[in-house]
């Protein structure tokens, strides 16, 4: 049974030292024992700059080896790691590092620049530590070429950690207008973990996509699940991640055997992907989560992959894969409905309940609730949001996921929707309210209001309303380039509208109902 | 045709497509449309189809990202130069 997640390197850089344990989309690579090695130095530089267990160290770089083992030297420490989208506004980085208060943030060096200034404009001043780049673990260990080469750092062990202790803070789009932090300890990683090994049955042999960016939470089956086992994790690049054309024949190429993402490049891989043309044969299991899979484009998938087995996986950030439906063979052509998320994993209770929090039976819709040992420790620094989000009445802790569900007869769960302004695009969450506070944060806007729509290919588009306090329309493109300045990417709305003053209920609040029916 | 032809289609296109509502002025040469989000990964995939079929071109996989198609002066640059 898996206890702390380092000790997963440490074992596996014992029984493995040699397998590769991370190849680059490019073709870098380090084998176990090496990335062990890497890891050790850094845990012993960042003990030398006084980082102590409990503390957060912040990661702002590149999908790559060197992220890796920065991971993994910053858990043997006995402190949390905090992953950023390196692609994201640097002032949202900032702001996460800062909230969460770490003490050391490793930094790519053509990102360092803009974060060093949000900080210094916020007053705010951890430890930097910067990489020239990133490939094969060869910059950070350069990078600490450099520091030893002044003043080297006395080598020393692995803290012991214990499994309450936080191994990772994850922040997800939050609902008031700022990222929120979800603190996730090294047990409520270690349970899903050894669940995904009793499922999964992996082995040394596989060769695990890791297509999720590393702030994102599939990425912990990714990582963990591979290095548990001595498999290979094969990172893909964010860019060639989005792109179907070329990612296509790139799994093929990399001969994977596990592929784990958000449906929605699988959507795009099964329409544009030309897959018949390529060999997939080594492709064993097929592994989506994050949002619904619309039922034409997993059948079109399927009929152009048959033979791997296909695993619809649901769980917020908060709780980690919680229910699991395997897909079965054949999807019947009537089917219009998407598929089921299945039943509980073995770690995880799970209830639905009534709006007035009783519990409902099967067949009737009521909110997810789930207890079990992979359940957050709560929110960074936010005391009453973390009491909100569990189950008031009872003693366990029951996280309540927000979705709306029913319990089939025949067992199982359908997901039905949410039950607040959290919307999912592309398997990313995205509160629609941390869109309307970054609108509100622009002088000229007197209104904001953002609504999601179902587009025709079953996902969805962001729309957003606008008013101006001189009641001058502001050009599209303007605000596109304000959102994308202060949100990541996958935030910025599809759509907008300018209007003299946005629709009102009888009450003088925003009418969100008026609004989506004018879009 | 012309630099100005093919300008003026793809303009007419993002415009239509992916700025529904926006004053066709404030598309001027020099907008970034990936790195501010305009376009994003399914948009860039449906402007190459129909770069391809408008102008009868082909594109590699490596001529469809942030370098070849950012601004309207970049999508022109390549759809012309594919053409000669």
């Amino acid at each position: 049974m898996t206890r702390t997640l380092p000790e997963l390197l440490s074992q596996s850089s014992e029984r493995f030292p040699d397998r590769v344990a991370v190849e680059e989309g490019d073709g870098g690579a380090i084998g176990y024992a090496e990335l062990s090695r890497l890891s050790n130095r850094l845990r012993d530089r960042l003990r030398h700059r006084g980082v102590l267990a409990g503390d957060r160290v912040g990661i702002c770089m590149r999908k790559s080896a060197d992220a890796v083992a920065s991971i993994f030297g910053i858990m043997q420490t006995g402190a949390a790691y905090v992953p950023v989208d390196p692609t994201a506004p640097a002032v949202r980085s900032a702001y996460i590092f800062k909230d969460c208060n770490v003490r050391v943030v490793l930094v790519e060096e053509r990102l360092s620049g803009k974060l060093s200034d949000e900080f210094r404009a916020s007053g705010f001043n951890p430890i930097l530590i910067v990489l020239k780049g990133t490939g094969a673990g060869v910059a950070l260990g350069k990078a600490l070429d450099d520091l030893d080469a002044a003043d080297s750092a006395p080598e020393s062990e692995n803290v012991d950690v214990q499994s309450s202790d936080l191994a990772y803070i994850l922040y997800t789009s939050g609902s008031t207008g700022r990222p929120k932090g979800v603190m996730l300890s090294h047990g409520n990683a270690a349970c899903f973990v050894d669940w995904c090994s009793e499922i999964f049955q992996p082995h040394s042999e596989d060769r695990f996509s890791s297509h999720a960016p590393f702030h994102f939470d599939l990425s912990i089956l990714d990582i963990y699940v591979s290095f548990k086992h001595g498999a290979t994790l094969v990172l893909v690049d964010e860019q060639l991640g989005k792109d179907p054309v070329r990612l296509a024949p790139w799994i093929a190429e990399k001969r994977l055997t596990i592929w784990y993402s958000a449906p929605s490049i699988l959507s795009m891989l099964a329409q544009f992907g030309k897959l018949e043309v390529h060999d997939y044969s080594t492709l064993r299991m097929i592994l989506f989560a994050g949002e619904v899979f619309p039922i034409k484009y997993l059948r079109l998938l399927k009929s152009r992959l048959p033979h791997p087995r296909y695993f619809n996986l649901y769980g917020p950030t908060e709780t980690n894969v919680c229910t699991w439906y395997e897909v079965p063979g054949e999807i019947p052509i009537s089917q219009a409905e998407p598929m089921p998320i299945g039943q509980a994993c073995s770690h995880c209770q799970s209830v639905v309940i009534d709006e007035g929090g009783s519990p409902v039976g099967p067949g009737v819709e009521g909110e997810l609730c789930i207890a079990g040992p992979s359940v957050l420790q709560g929110y960074w620094n936010l005391p009453e949001q973390t009491a909100r989000t569990f189950l008031p009445t009872r003693e366990e802790r029951w996280y309540r996921t927000g979705d709306i569900v029913v319990e089939q007869r025949s067992g199982g769960f359908r997901f039905l929707g949410r039950r607040d302004r959290m919307v999912k695009k592309r398997g990313m969450r995205i509160e629609l309210g941390e869109i309307e506070a970054t609108l509100y944060r622009q002088p000229a806007i007197k209104e904001a209001a953002v609504v999601s729509l179902a587009d025709e290919e079953g996902g969805v588009r962001i729309k957003a309303f606008v008013s101006t306090r001189d009641a001058v329309r502001m050009s599209i493109i303007e605000l596109k380039k304000l959102c994308a300045e202060n949100l990541p990417l996958y935030m910025v709305p599809d759509l907008f509208q300018w209007l003299e003053s946005l629709p009102k209920t009888s009450t003088d609040k925003i009418d969100y109902q008026r609004l989506k029916e004018m879009a | 045709m012309t630099n100005q032809d093919i300008k003026a289609k793809v303009k007419a296109y993002v415009l239509d497509e992916f700025l529904p509502g926006e004053d066709a002025a404030a598309l001027t040469d020099t907008v970034p449309l990936i790195s501010t989000g305009i376009l994003d990964s399914i948009a860039v995939l449906k402007l190459v189809a129909f770069l391809e079929e408008q102008f009868g071109i082909t594109l590699a996989a490596h001529e469809t990202d942030i370098d070849h198609l950012n601004t309207m002066a970049d999508i022109t640059r390549l759809v012309e130069s594919k053409q000669s």
